[in-house]
């Protein structure tokens, strides 16, 4: 194991004044040796709990998408002793659902080169190099029996004529190891893993709990032994314990309120968990997704995802003279448009990775030349101003070539749906599209066994930060969601539970009636504040706040001022909240009430991160650093580390914990796409 | 565009509900149904008046959660869920009645929320395929012929979202256990277990007081996936099937 990079060492300190300096943080879990042999060597060191015992253990799990579900089933069909939450009215309903590309697996069915090594390689450099190597292995290793599993389970995959699977490539990568399932895999992934839960729940290893929301966990004697949650229909404040708690909550992109999350996706879990003492990894890592349908006026509650599989054949431009935007698009000659993507990146054009279409796309609309309605943006400070946030993506050329009805057959569905949201023909006119938040790669941290730094509390999915480094592959995250769930959790949290079942504990115990009084009390807090303003009127302005300063591109000053706008905001809330209703029944602004001022202080740290990391990578654009073209520059040197963030307490600031990423089977290169 | 609108409130599952009428003005059309009601609600917040409790969660169509009965149809006019129904399908004056699913099985919760875990506990009665974690055979080793895995997938968009049961006079889940049925038994995994499968589902069916299929085919009209009204006859062939083999 000789490593290919040095530890980076931080000369800069943008964030001084905004954090405090904790002590280096290693994973003490890492695996060594060659990097192909330490999963298989971690499954088999990790001890076992015989069939008998695990009937005597009590495993929490809160989220149902593709990592709890899965891991429900999986844990279930163990023998251990399972108690699923999720806030929806059904596991099926998690937002693993709406996922559209597909899923990643290093089948090699198309002997085009792929393999666990290349699947590896992609998804490192994918990441900017800012995700662990033994995790990411580790995922491209098990790829291959997610896909077996689901299988299995009568998830109908796309077949070719002679009844094998069909592959697809996906993302810019070059070998074709995406399986899919039309345009809606992560619904029959989820669907598949939801099943294999049900059967649980009717064999009584699962216990479901359907509108049950996670407020708090119980962290006792050291170790966490279970969570508080709200019955969402009777305000029910419940305890809830066992031997090891599980977070699979999702990720936060809606701290943005606009976002292609689902309304209900939220921080809160996670964040409950960080206010406990759990490390919050790389916060500021969010994935803009370029190709989504654009804003039509404050009254927006969600953006809606386009397929990313449209800029194969699609071509995107906007006027080159800002007075043309208001015009009909057909009405503007060809040599009145401006191709940007392939005049700036002749060799990619249109094809250019998530990141770099989502910013082009940005600085055209920040010059005055983006199309579609003017809509009414309200700045942070609170003034307003009109703008036009949209780039065309024109199939007139494809259909000219192809005929409309090979267009049809290859994006029907998703023309329809965008003729259904828009009320326009986008065979007709250009489609308009705008980059919007999709996914966030930061999360809580975990070890190499998902355990957070917290005893006993591990966490999975697109709620743990590890594998997707600064920007996530397409079709990454539903594999990373299942690996957890169905194979890595359930070896690794034996290793854990072998030492269980642990002293029993119940409601008396002081850490149960902390937990459980905190909750009361906050919720007691939300309803007697009796302001002027709702809960969603807070969540908008964090949103506006959020992207303005924290989105795409980010400066040292936007930040600072970010956070400053955020601390009022902080303060206002808890003074001019209103909620209406009672605590004990179905009180959806109750609910939003703790979402909104949990996103609130997620907010602050996602801002002092990305303050704290001058380098741009992913995502995420530091205007400060950037090379002589105006591309993102990454600073190994400095920043080749994985920001862990621990709570500093009440208006405190929070505390750097660094844990450096040394590579030793993959090196570190410059990103290019040009 | 201005609006009235009677909407049914009801405390909770327990309580006596009553329309109430609201007036609203300004609705854009590019509003989606669901945008629109937030923008009463804010309203409704502001005034100090309790806002409209209702369902929803991703907005895009596919997780099923919301469902209205709009002037009398489930998710309202448009073949679509209530999330992807926009304002541009209403004009300027018109007056939209909003209730929540109507069906004995699915007991109103508040206002327009109701609660479909009938749905679930369908599913626990067989609608899997028993397939324990990391032993499953290579997805290679059983190839499925291509038009019987586009028709499982055809099926298998199902979203659970209760439109079915909501439009049916007969109050019939019909439909949804259809889909399940044709979904799993069409593909050569589902094929050990597709009687007792059948069976059993059908089985909870009844028992959670759905009524009984007469054909008269609204669930169809009105599901947002535009599952075939086929599956329903599919799902009674395998029932005799499976009745006349003994199961």
């Amino acid at each position: 194991m000789v490593p290919t990079n040095q530890p980076s060492v931080q000369t800069s300190d943008d964030a001084a004044g905004y954090y405090t300096l904790g002590a280096p943080l290693v994973d003490e879990l890492a695996p060594t040796g060659p990097i192909n042999t330490r999963w298989q060597r971690r499954k088999f060191e990790n001890r076992l709990v015989n069939p008998a015992n695990r009937r005597k253990l009590d495993v929490i799990i809160v989220g149902t998408g593709l990592a709890g579900g899965a891991a429900a089933a999986t844990l279930g069909e163990a023998g251990y002793n399972v108690k699923s939450f999720c806030y929806q009215d059904s596991p099926r309903r998690a937002h693993s659902i709406a996922a559209q590309g597909g899923i990643n697996a290093a089948k090699n069915y198309k002997e085009d080169g792929d393999s666990v090594e290349r699947l590896f390689y992609d998804t490192v450099k994918g990441g900017d190099y800012r995700s662990r190597e033994s995790n990411v292995y580790r995922l491209a290793e098990v790829s291959a029996n997610i896909i077996d599993q689901c299988v299995a389970q009568g998830v109908p995959f796309a077949r070719e004529y002679g009844g094998l699977l069909d592959n697809r490539s996906f993302g810019g990568v070059q070998v074709s190891r995406t399986f899919y399932a039309r345009g809606q895999t992560g619904q029959q992934l989820l669907i598949g893993a939801y099943q294999a839960m049900e059967r649980q729940v009717a064999a009584g290893t699962v216990t479901q709990y359907t509108r049950h929301e996670m407020l708090e966990v119980i962290i006792a004697d050291g170790r966490a032994r279970g969570i508080v949650t709200r019955d969402m229909v009777t305000g029910a404040i419940e305890t809830h314990l066992a031997d090891v708690v599980v977070l699979a909550s999702g990720g936060y992109g809606n701290v943005y309120f606009l976002s292609t999350n689902a309304m209900g996706s939220n921080v809160t879990a996670a964040w409950r968990a960080h206010r406990k003492g759990a490390y919050m990894a790389n916060p500021c890592y969010t994935q803009i997704h370029p190709t989504c349908i654009p804003v039509t006026g404050d009254h927006q509650s969600k953006l809606t995802l386009m397929s990313e599989s449209l800029r194969n054949d699609g071509r995107i431009w906007v006027p080159k003279k800002a007075e043309d935007c208001g015009k009909d698009p057909r009405d503007i000659p060809e040599e009145d448009r401006d191709y940007y993507l392939e005049r700036i990146y002749p060799s990619f054009g249109n094809l250019v990775p998530r990141d770099i279409a989502s910013r082009q796309a940005k600085n055209m609309c920040d010059e005055g030349r983006g199309v579609g309605p003017a809509v009414k943006e309200v700045q942070p400070d609170g003034t307003e101003k009109m703008m036009r946030r949209g780039v065309y993506l024109d199939f007139a050329d494809a259909i000219a070539r192809m005929g409309r009805e090979a267009v049809e057959t290859k994006y029907g569905n998703l023309f329809d749906m965008y003729a259904r949201i828009t009320g326009e023909d986008p065979y007709v006119t250009p489609m308009r599209i705008y980059p919007a938040v999709h996914y966030v790669m930061g999360g809580l941290w975990v070890d190499y066994h998902l355990q957070t730094n917290i005893t006993g509390l591990f966490c999975s999915g697109e709620a743990n930060f590890s594998d997707h480094g600064a920007n996530r592959l397409g079709a990454s995250a539903l594999m990373q969601g299942l690996a957890d769930g169905y194979f890595v959790l359930p070896n690794t949290i034996r290793e854990y539970l072998a030492d269980g079942p642990f002293e029993k504990i119940d409601e008396s115990h002081p850490a149960v009636v902390e937990a459980k009084t905190a909750v009361e009390e906050r919720i007691a807090k939300f309803l007697s504040i009796q302001g002027e303003r709702s809960a969603d009127s807070f969540h908008k302005q964090l949103g506006q706040i959020m992207w303005e300063y924290c989105g795409m591109e980010r400066t040292e000053e936007g930040l600072k001022k970010a956070i400053g706008l955020i601390r009022d905001l902080k303060a206002e809330f808890w003074t001019n909240l209103k909620v209406l209703g009672t605590a004990d029944s179905l009180n959806q602004s109750l609910e939003k009430a703790g979402r909104t001022i949990d996103f609130i202080e997620l907010g602050e740290l996602m801002c002092i991160d990305a303050l704290n990391r001058r380098e741009s990578c992913g995502g995420h654009f530091r205007a400060e650093s950037q090379t002589e073209d105006g591309e993102a520059l990454r600073h190994d040197d400095e920043f080749a580390y994985v920001a862990a963030w621990e709570f500093g307490g009440e208006d405190a600031n929070p505390i750097l914990h660094k844990e450096d990423l040394i590579y030793t089977a993959i090196e570190m290169k410059q990103r290019s796409y040009k | 565009m201005n609006l009235t609108l009677n909407i049914w409130r009801q405390a909770n599952a327990n309580a006596k509900g009553a329309m109430h009428r609201y007036s609203l003005e300004g609705v854009s059309e590019d509003m989606s149904f669901l945008e629109m009601l937030d923008v009463l609600n804010e309203q409704l917040n502001a005034k100090g008046e309790e806002p409209v409790a209702f369902d929803s969660d991703c907005r895009e169509g596919i997780c099923g959660m919301c469902g209205l009965m709009i002037n009398g149809q489930a998710h309202g006019p448009e073949v679509t869920t209530t999330c992807q129904l926009h304002m541009r399908s209403f004009k300027d004056g018109d007056e939209i009645t909003i209730e929540p699913w109507r069906a004995d099985p699915f007991p109103v919760v508040k206002d327009l929320v109701v609660d479909r875990s009938a749905f679930d506990r369908m599913i626990q009665n067989g609608g899997f395929i028993s397939a324990n974690t990391g032993s499953a055979p290579d997805a290679h080793a059983a190839p499925v012929e291509k038009k019987l895995a586009d028709l499982a997938f055809d099926v298998a968009t199902c979203i659970g979202c209760g439109a079915c049961v909501a439009a049916c006079p007969n109050g019939s889940a019909s439909l949804f256990l259809g889909a399940k049925i044709t979904h799993l038994g069409s593909l050569p995994q589902g094929q050990p277990e597709r009687d007792t499968r059948v069976v059993s589902m059908v089985g909870q069916h009844d028992a959670e007081g759905f009524g009984g299929c007469t054909n008269i085919g609204e669930c169809a009209a009105a599901c947002p996936k535009e599952i075939p009204l086929d599956v329903i006859s599919r799902l009674n062939k395998d029932l005799r099937t499976a009745m006349a083999k003994g199961y």
